[in-house]
């Protein structure tokens, strides 16, 4: 019980964490300033999540993000229809991913690591320096301040609500998380691995495809690196979310919530501790084995 | 042909191999509608095989298939669903991650739209209600989370629901095998209501009196092929025995008692939930039962007494190194990727090693050693585990135990789907290595194996509340003990 409590816990104690340091943080300007990156972390969240509820991860994830960034920053700005048709296509990349991965039977993090590079180099010549700029119906999107729950808050809950319904409650998210749980029993079941694989893909590139254009939506330019953190920091947010890489044990709701925690303990909590720029990122670090460390005992005492 | 039309299932000269191995040699078998077959042969005789044949998740390199007279030339899972044939595998098939309700809708392409997930939980629920009456189970409830004995009626139960498609014949490979008797009973009597209303069903069992009293017909396989088929009044134990091969007169020896003399002390243990004094003893060289309905807390006192080994724990005393013999032997037993050798070396790595280094030359050494003492069969021992057939598997985890140094050896019903020569196999072994002076302590629900028992705890509810000597074991006092009230 207290297991499925843990995301909303630890985001919990982050935000009491803040609001202590700095209490002025907890408004309504506030939290739509600290919470600027998090729709995009949250959605390359989600796209990790699909892959690890059918036993994958995706290495490829953050290269990706930068990938279609560079991409809405220019075609889809200049010549929407070409740039529709790419980010359709590389929907239908990664579904195909899934099928090789499931018909060679080859390690995913050995093919989404090449893809990675593959990601990068494309973002590259799509982009070769930093520039281009979003398109202006994103960028309106991006700005919308709905009154009284700031836009990353109720955003992060659209999204939640949506992928828990999708995955969660839906007939076919049972297959899909069960493909994870246990394929062999799918199979004498009945149903097709590779469908599931390459649905579970499929939902990868298209959250991935939404991280990116947000994130654009956001930083109006782009540039090739933009989403080389975007790897980890997914990865991160699924198992602080209370996911598990193998067993189709996700939770969607648990992952936007892990996203959230990230998000604010990645920059404003440790500026709030005045702790120096140099030092954020072991800090960061530090907070993510504190937090992990607590799931594992917490669910070692339930067992 | 009429015959032919009244058979559910049919197959010819079925054939199948894997590399060198004939797992199947020429098997003609059948199925009548209404009919109950028994199928009976050690761990390696080709049922499994033959059975993942007519539930079509093998297909056959020779020989045809015919359901309901009609040839079937691509005959796959989805086919076999939609003529109505299922087939409940012995390893477990549940999703641990996902409840039983959204497990029941795996097996049901129909359970989908609104309110899918309310049909499913209803749906499950009046079918464990109808075979398992007090079984307490919810339909959230995460099939993880459940013991390996309510995940086996979960699955049984799961097999005989009813959606879009028909049901003609399910085949139960081993069903009973984490079951406590009571539930056991109420399973096989369900199967026979199933049997009496038109239904077929195709039973697996080792437990050979469950075949004898249940089944219509009973078929015996032996090295791949067909070695007997009659009806079931036409054997007994002893013919059945005969045919299966290689392990006639043996159980009788089981039976002889055992002279010993109590030696030192090597375990004393009182179960955390036991109230008064009542302590299990354990001396040097005795054989200790653990009865009692599955899941009443034998688990957990062998539990306690292997890591009262490692760290003093109130209220148990360990005087030597102790092994344990896992019965779940999928999840508890066996390093899955590792070789026969390795998993048999590895409660024994202290003796094995070399400066800093594990010798492969003193392991390959053990390995042998207990492969032609519990007969291991395979051309290889650094073949991976998983190419041997359930038993064989078993008798690795009882080689990594015996092997060791350990004086106390924990078995945790170890012996769930072995055949029955291999049990015969491991008791004389057992009994052998009590009389060199080892203790063990042995949770079984099959009460058949108390007979090699010096000395028996019946438990219930976590409590010791019986402790039967050897000569006053009788099959009644235990399920008394098991079901009386613990006062």
């Amino acid at each position: 019980m207290l297991r499925g409590l843990l995301p909303a816990l630890s985001l919990a104690l982050v935000l009491i964490a803040i609001a202590w340091l700095n209490p002025r943080a907890i408004s309504y300007f506030g939290f739509n300033l600290m919470l600027n990156l998090a729709i995009p972390i949250a959605l390359a969240t989600i796209a990790q999540m699909f892959v690890i509820a059918g036993n994958e991860l995706d290495l490829s994830i953050g290269t990706f993000v930068g990938f279609v960034g560079c991409v809405t920053a220019t075609w889809l700005r200049d010549a929407p229809l070409i740039g529709v048709l790419v980010l359709l296509g590389s929907i239908g990349v990664y579904a195909l991913l899934g099928a090789l991965i499931h018909l060679r039977n080859l390690p995913s993090i050995v093919v989404t690591l090449g893809m990675s590079f593959v990601w990068q180099g494309l973002a590259i010549l799509v982009l070769p320096k930093p520039g281009g700029k979003a398109p202006d119906w994103l960028l309106s999107i991006m700005s919308f301040k709905p009154p009284y729950i700031p836009f990353p808050i109720l955003a992060a809950l659209i999204i939640a609500a949506i992928v828990h319904f999708g995955l969660m409650r839906t007939s076919y998210g049972v297959i899909l998380r069960g493909s994870g749980g246990n394929a062999a029993a799918l199979r004498r079941a009945g149903w097709s691995l590779l469908r599931t694989k390459i649905v579970l893909f499929a939902l990868t590139g298209l959250f991935g495809v939404l991280s990116g254009m947000a994130l654009i939506g956001i930083t109006t330019s782009a540039d090739a690196n933009i989403g080389n953190g975007y790897t980890l920091l997914s990865i991160a947010g699924v198992i602080l979310g209370g996911g598990e890489f193998v067993g189709g044990r996700v939770s969607p709701i648990g992952a936007v919530l892990g996203a959230l925690t990230l998000a604010l303990a990645a920059s404003p909590l440790l500026t709030f501790m005045h702790i120096p720029p140099d030092w954020q990122v072991a800090a960061n670090g530090a907070i993510l084995i504190i937090v992990l460390a607590a799931r594992v005992l917490i669910s070692r005492r339930e067992r | 042909m009429l015959q032919a039309i009244a058979d559910i299932v049919r197959l010819d000269g079925a054939e199948k191999h894997f590399g060198a191995v004939r797992a199947l040699n020429g098997v003609d078998f059948h199925v009548g509608a209404g009919e109950c077959v028994g199928l009976v042969g050690h761990n390696g005789a080709g049922k499994s095989t033959l059975m993942h044949m007519v539930a079509g998740t093998l297909r056959p390199d020779g020989g045809q298939i015919a359901v309901r007279g009609n040839a079937e030339v691509s005959y796959s899972v989805a086919r076999a669903l939609e003529l109505g044939i299922r087939c409940v595998f012995q390893e477990l098939s549940l999703c641990p991650n996902l409840s039983i309700a959204e497990n029941t809708r795996i097996n049901h392409p129909a359970l989908k739209g609104f309110g899918w997930r309310r049909k499913a939980a209803d749906l499950i629920r009046a079918k464990l209600d109808e075979i398992f009456p007090d079984h307490g189970i919810s339909a959230d409830d995460v099939a993880g989370d459940l013991s390996i004995g309510r995940r086996q009626m979960v699955e049984v139960a799961r097999a005989f629901t009813l959606t879009s498609e028909p049901l003609h014949l399910v085949i139960l490979d081993e069903p009973t095998s984490s079951l406590d008797a009571h539930t056991a009973g109420q399973l096989l009597s369900f199967v026979r209501r199933f049997v009496a209303a038109g239904g077929s069903c195709i039973l697996i069992s080792h437990v050979l009196g469950e075949v004898l009293q249940n089944a219509d017909r009973i078929v015996v396989m032996r090295d791949g092929k067909v070695v007997a088929a009659d009806a079931a009044s036409a054997f007994d134990r002893d013919r059945l025995v005969a045919a299966m091969g290689g392990a006639e007169g043996h159980h009788k020896a089981a039976a002889e008692a055992r002279k010993i003399e109590p030696g030192a002390l090597k375990v004393r243990a009182r179960p955390a939930r036991q109230q008064d004094g009542t302590e299990l003893v354990a001396r040097a060289g005795e054989i200790i039962g653990l009865a009692g309905l599955a899941g009443h807390g034998q688990t957990d006192l062998l539990l306690a007494i292997f890591s009262a080994a490692a760290r003093a724990k109130a209220g148990i005393e360990v005087t030597a190194p102790v092994a344990l013999v896992a019965g779940d032997r999928q999840s508890d037993g066996i390093f899955a990727q590792w070789s026969i050798a390795q998993n048999i070396g590895i409660r024994s790595l202290a003796r094995l090693r070399n400066g800093l280094l594990i010798s492969p030359q003193r392991e390959a050494e053990l390995a042998e050693l207990w492969k032609q003492k519990i007969g291991i069969r395979t051309p290889d021992m650094n073949n991976n585990i998983f190419s041997l057939s359930g038993g064989n598997q078993q008798k690795a985890l009882f080689a990594r135990a015996l092997g060791s140094d350990a004086g106390i050896v924990l078995m945790d019903d170890p012996m769930r789907g072995v055949d029955i020569g291999t049990k015969l196999e491991v008791y004389d072994l057992v009994r052998e290595e009590a009389a060199k002076g080892r203790t063990f302590l042995w949770y079984t629900t099959e009460t058949e194996e108390l007979d090699n028992c010096d000395h028996v705890y019946v438990f219930k509810n976590g409590r010791i509340v019986a402790n039967l000597k050897r000569d006053e074991l009788t099959e009644e006092k235990i399920i008394q003990s098991s079901f009386g009230d613990a006062a």
